[in-house]
């Protein structure tokens, strides 16, 4: 399994699925904890009663069939599929609503769903997730982007409420490819996921979905930060070492040879 | 239930990751790819069909058995799958691909080089070629071959050479590898007393302390110069590549800069227009211009 997640981290990123499908049908007794800790680009269905995409992950996954967080039915149709308490799907819903808002801040675009499950532990959890296509043929608002895909996995875990105080604890992950392609410059692509992690004690006073919607959005903050400048500019550093940029070359002339 | 998989399905799955592998990072690959397989024959057979693509494919550079200078793996310079030219030193050197050094070494044939006249212009691009190098990669390799018309005696002729030039940077210890690769096909044509060049510039590089992420970049460029005498040729071509590299340097630092407040914005903004962070506790403000009609309340 070590070796199988070494192999993860290697693979360009682009081509991450190929690896996955890969790795599954060599360990396939490995099979889920492959799933739960490899991340891959994003998969999204349209809910068939209201027309609106959903995501897919294995949170809301059951057998082959996925729940869209719109209708709350499965699709395809699964008797006595899990479902999450009326309350808790009343927090579900919700946090669809704001969490599209705040989708449309961030990404003027892109496609989210929330899903929220009871665990065992008297609290719950949530996941959120974000897709954009950020190609010029997509979502791109300023088309720069060939091609380009951000997908965000949040999940966040609630412990339960003692005396006015909740334990959160989130791991988010990022996946994201970027291409640019012009004359000049030829083909510019730039791939890669991380993964961090954030725990934090909240008074509920403001409700749990001001308390997750915080955490998400300061890590997410950071992810993309540390993407731009730590985790890019690691290449951009590696590309000035093999060749650094050097106004000192001197185009040499036929006549002016060094003799 | 998945099925087993067949021998032949193994060996794809082992040297599809073993080609994928970002650069200076094949031998750890193959440790971990031998690892999942499980089956040492599968494992064996993957890595001896893969490893020489990879080599060639990453122009590899390999220490000479004498230690008196470095060979690259090409696909111009193979005389056989386990045997490369050395045009510099007119050495012809065995190779163990999977092991990635140089095992024998014998000095080539006649047929193996290029005639004198051929000869006349490697040699003075390939002098060329390593002045230029040494300035701009401080770890750089470059090597001149004759990939076409290598016994044409005298001038009359069309023959080409290609420049290959590879500097790798692996620092697996801050998880950080890179490569650069320009291959430049030099067309001489003695019809039009012209010499056309194509460049293909290949930069990568990985990063991968706590995450992936992975620069794959590539661009193509086309330049001719006059047909002259060798030197003369040799100083005009390597003016070319120099300036079409540089620029090429010059565009991937402005892609980098373009990343931050353009590029990366199409994906994701760091702020919304706003300005401000997002009011997780009073969404109201936004339900005018939302389909949203009731009102959202804070849940528990």
């Amino acid at each position: 399994m070590e070796a199988a997640m070494g192999l993860m981290r290697r693979i360009p990123p682009k081509l991450t699925e190929t690896a996955l499908s890969a790795l599954l049908s060599l360990l396939p007794d490995h099979s889920s904890d492959l799933l739960s800790q490899v991340d891959q680009p994003l998969q999204v269905l349209c809910d068939v009663d209201c027309g609106k995409e959903f995501i897919l992950c294995e949170y809301n996954r059951d057998a082959d069939s996925y729940r869209s967080p719109w209708s709350n039915k499965y699709h395809p149709p699964l008797e006595d599929g899990l479902h999450p308490s009326a309350d808790l799907r009343k927090l579900e819903i919700e946090a669809n609503d704001i969490f599209a808002i705040y989708r449309d801040q961030y990404y003027e675009g892109g496609i989210s769903s929330v899903y929220m499950w009871e665990d065992e532990n008297e609290g719950f959890v949530g996941c959120f997730l974000i897709k954009k296509d950020g190609s010029k043929s997509g979502h791109g608002r300023r088309g720069n982007l060939q091609e380009g895909a951000w997908d965000a996995i949040h999940v966040i875990e609630v412990g339960p409420e003692e005396e006015g105080i909740a334990h959160y604890c989130l791991t988010s992950t990022v996946m994201l490819s970027m291409t640019t392609k012009d004359e000049s410059s030829g083909i510019f692509n730039l791939s890669g996921s991380i993964r961090r992690q954030m725990s934090m004690d909240l008074s509920v006073a403001e409700g749990h979905l001001c308390n997750m919607g915080r955490m998400i959005e300061e890590l997410e903050g950071k992810l993309r930060n540390s993407l731009d400048q730590v985790y890019f500019g690691k290449t951009k550093e590696m590309v000035c070492t093999l060749r650094p940029p050097s106004e000192l070359l001197q185009m040499r002339l036929p006549d002016s040879r060094d003799v | 239930m998945a099925e087993e998989l067949t021998d032949k399905q193994k060996i794809e799955i082992a040297k599809w990751f073993l080609i994928n592998s970002p650069p200076g990072e094949i031998q750890y690959v193959a440790k971990d790819i031998r690892s999942v397989l499980k089956d040492d024959n599968a494992y064996e057979t993957a890595a001896s069909e893969s490893f020489p693509l990879y080599n060639k494919s990453h122009l590899i550079c390999l220490q000479l058995p004498d230690r008196s200078g470095d060979v690259l793996v090409t696909s111009f310079s193979e005389i056989d799958e386990n045997e490369y030219l050395d045009p510099r030193t007119a050495q012809v050197v065995k190779v163990d691909h999977v092991k990635q050094v140089c095992t024998e070494m014998r000095p080539a044939n006649d047929e193996e080089l290029p005639s004198p006249y051929i000869e006349e212009y490697r040699c003075a691009l390939d002098a060329e070629s390593i002045k230029y190098i040494s300035e701009a990669y401080p770890k750089g390799f470059t090597s001149v071959y004759c990939v076409s018309g290598k016994d044409v005696e005298e001038p009359g002729s069309d023959f080409e050479l290609v420049i290959v030039i590879s500097a790798a940077r692996h620092s697996p210890q801050n998880f950080c590898n890179g490569s650069w690769r320009s291959i430049w096909n030099i067309e001489f044509k003695d019809d039009l007393q012209m010499v056309e060049v194509s460049g293909r510039m290949q930069v990568g590089a990985h990063y991968f302390e706590e995450g992936n992420v992975q620069l794959d970049a590539k661009h193509e460029c086309r330049d001719s110069t006059i047909f002259q005498s060798p030197d003369d040729c040799a100083i005009s071509l390597i003016n070319i590549i120099c300036h079409h590299e540089t620029e090429y340097l010059t565009s991937l630092q402005a892609s980098y800069s373009n990343l931050p407040d353009t590029t990366f914005k199409d994906l994701r903004r760091k702020l919304p227009v706003t300005r401000t962070l997002f009011p997780w506790h009073n969404t109201m403000q936004f339900s005018l211009t939302r389909d949203i009609t009731r009102e959202l309340g804070i849940g528990k």
